[in-house]
């Protein structure tokens, strides 16, 4: 039986770091879609409507993305003992 | 029993972490601990955060989509010319029953409409025939009247344009035009 430590173990202090860096991106991405939702809204006020669909393509990108990292931070927790 | 070397405190009944009941493993009484589980909570709330403006988006399409689909405006009669006597104004209602819209006949051969809602908070917006304006009595927003361009004030959009046409002796609108700038 193999004694080396699964690939994917990180101590609590590493995933901190791991989870400070997750959040610092997420919080980029979350202004990111604020900012659109502004502009969108501002646009469309304005009887401009063809920046609604790809703003909102943008948006749900952003959000896979953010999903796709918060999974990121349980997955490593689960590895861990 | 196996000790866990991260964890600091050990809990009442003596099992690791891991094996505790949800509310402890989401409040430690670690410091580390608590600084990890704070920090991944804060994440998931921003993600949650993230849901919330991908619906906002999604609602801005379907409004948009909406709009889009009832641009084309039937034409509609508002008044008689001797209804409007010069540097007289007077209220219709475009293109649906609840759109107030405000006509102006600032000299004798122009004649100008504009949606009557504020672009700022929807309050109604009165001619000032004098100034060659629309005040806003809300929060004190000024229209220019030749252009329904924002002069004053909170509002940063123009008002939006109504287009009227004389049909001999009657006025008709025709269409409404939103700007952003």
């Amino acid at each position: 039986m193999s004694t080396e430590p699964h690939p994917k173990f990180f101590p609590r202090e590493q995933r901190t770091t791991i989870v400070y860096g997750i959040l610092c991106t997420v919080l980029i991405l979350v202004i990111l879609q604020l900012w659109l939702l502004e502009a969108t809204m501002n646009a469309y006020l304005g009887g401009d409507y063809a920046a609604a669909w790809p703003a909102a393509v943008v948006s749900i990108l952003c959000l896979l993305l953010n999903i796709g990292l918060l999974r990121y931070i349980y997955s490593i927790e689960r590895v861990n003992p | 029993m196996q000790h866990d070397p991260e964890q600091i405190s050990t809990p009442p009944d003596g099992r690791p972490m891991s094996e505790q009941p949800a509310w402890r493993q989401d409040f430690p009484i670690d410091t580390p601990q608590d600084n990890y589980v704070a920090r991944r909570d804060f994440t998931k709330f921003l993600v949650v955060t993230s849901g919330a403006f991908v619906a906002g988006q999604l609602y801005v399409v379907a409004k948009s989509q909406i709009a889009r689909d009832a641009s084309a405006l039937a034409p509609q009669r508002i008044a008689s010319i001797a209804d409007l006597p010069v540097g007289g104004a007077l209220t219709f209602n475009y293109p649906e029953p609840h759109d107030t819209c405000i006509l102006l006949r600032p000299d004798e051969n122009t004649l100008l409409a504009y949606s009557q809602k504020c672009t700022h908070l929807s309050c109604a917006v009165v001619p000032d025939m004098k100034r060659n304006c629309l005040n806003c009595p809300c929060h004190e927003g000024v229209f220019d009247m030749a252009t329904g361009h924002p002069l004053a004030g909170p509002p940063r959009r123009p008002l939006p344009l109504v287009h009227v046409e004389r049909r001999g002796d009657e006025l008709w609108a025709t269409g409404v035009e939103v700007r952003t700038v």
